[in-house]
């Protein structure tokens, strides 16, 4: 969801985005009831080969796990000592399996699609006063937004660094907090200009 | 035509304009100032962004503060930092945002987006996302997401300030060649000399306002 999105022309990346959002729904519940390794390794089998069929390399899905690899051990460890092998290693797979399915969609999903599917689904609550709009947008500025931050982080801890400061959080949180609240005036601004009606 | 009759701003008790009267029909006018003489607040009353405390801004005749929407759908506005301006993750959904928003039909939608990634050099970028462009291709998506509402005009508020030179000579080419009118607020004299007419502002008021030679002059000498 984060902006992944990878352009491929793939039968998993034409599917409509409510069913892939509704597939992944589906399979995460199932998963909890799958208490085997042997079937939870199959699924996983099958989870690469729907990465294959969107032509994504092997390498994409490893990607995924890779930086929860410190927090998957831990859960392994945690479960292999305090329950047993087999539970380790059926919580290490399933959790596996929701991570790359997960990516498998927002991977092969643009983020519009998402959106507009979302928007649908929560029009059902506008009776009840919830802005399908309102709440999309939001979601799609939060993925904008999310690499434009951390760049302004970064620019902001290097100046830090420069001047001697290695490590406050008061030092980064203010002049993060101040740009932020200019930025989101300025995005306020840029979102009337092109027509944006929040009703 | 845009029109500024007396216009006074106040920010609290600071008053940035006052009194502006101002007729600009031509089609490249540029506005120069010092930090803080107004020049932005003056960007974002063409096009209703705000409506000043006195006085009217009409555009072709739509008062700002009657229906500032109207106003906005014939004044496009390109900001300074694109990253404030780019709204959706990938290049072709940010330029469909704004067409999405006038509710036009998908295959028209579809067909100005490709006309537009075509016009500014990014169809071969059109899935990219944007964060992942340069500063130079993140301002031609931002003037591109503008420039697909087909606006009648067009105020860049300091557009080539956070652009290397190369790209500031892109952008620069870009607005040379809009068919729109461009109604450009910069620092940029390289940029401000290739307007028709040139105002310069300080302390809120329009001190110069010429052809390029004479306008620039003028802000030369009032800068020291």
């Amino acid at each position: 969801m984060l902006g992944l999105y990878l352009h491929r022309s793939s039968h998993v990346h034409a599917l409509p985005a409510g069913w892939k959002l509704a597939g992944l729904a589906a399979a995460a519940t199932g998963a909890f009831f799958v208490a085997d390794p042997a079937p939870l390794g199959a699924l996983l089998l099958g989870c690469l080969g729907l990465f294959a069929l969107a032509r994504l390399p092997a390498r994409t899905a490893a990607d995924q796990l890779r930086p929860l690899l410190p927090i998957l051990l831990v859960l392994f460890a945690a479960q292999a000592a305090f329950a047993d092998w087999e539970t380790a290693v059926v919580v290490m797979a399933r959790v596996c399996l929701l991570v790359l399915l997960s990516a498998l969609v927002t991977l092969t999903t643009r983020a519009s699609e998402m959106i507009e599917t979302l928007e649908r689904v929560l029009g059902v609550l506008r009776p009840l006063g919830v802005n399908a709009g309102k709440l999309s947008l939001m979601l799609a500025l939060t993925i904008r937004l999310i690499p434009v931050l951390f760049d302004l982080m970064q620019e902001i801890r290097m100046a830090q660094r420069a001047r001697g400061v290695e490590r406050s959080a008061l030092a980064l949180l203010v002049p993060l907090l101040v740009k932020t609240l200019r930025m989101a005036d300025t995005l306020g601004d840029a979102l009337e200009a092109r027509g944006y009606d929040p009703r | 035509m845009i029109e500024l009759r007396n216009v006074r701003h106040r920010y609290g008790e600071r008053e940035v304009l006052r009194g502006i009267d101002l007729t600009l029909a031509e089609r490249r006018v540029a506005i120069v100032g010092s930090n803080g003489s107004g020049k932005s607040t003056l960007a974002r009353l063409l096009n209703g962004l705000i409506v000043p405390s006195e006085g009217h801004v009409l555009v072709d005749g739509i008062d700002t503060r009657k229906d500032a929407r109207a106003a906005r759908r014939r004044v496009g506005f390109v900001f300074q930092d694109p990253d404030v301006q780019i709204v959706y993750p990938t290049v072709e959904e940010d330029v469909a945002f704004g067409l999405k928003n006038l509710r036009l039909p998908r295959d028209e939608i579809a067909r100005r987006v490709d006309a537009a990634l075509e016009r500014f050099g990014l169809s071969g970028h059109r899935t990219w996302p944007a964060h992942l462009l340069s500063g130079g291709q993140k301002q031609l998506l931002a003037i591109a997401s503008v420039l697909v509402l087909e606006p009648a005009h067009v105020v860049f508020d300091e557009p080539t300030t956070l652009l290397d030179l190369r790209n500031r000579r892109a952008i620069a080419r870009v607005i040379r060649e809009l068919p729109e009118t461009a109604i450009v607020v910069s620092h940029d004299l390289d940029l401000v000399a290739e307007a028709e007419r040139v105002i310069v502002l300080d302390e809120g008021r329009v001190v110069a306002d010429d052809a390029p030679g004479p306008a620039i002059s003028a802000y030369v000498a009032r800068m020291g």
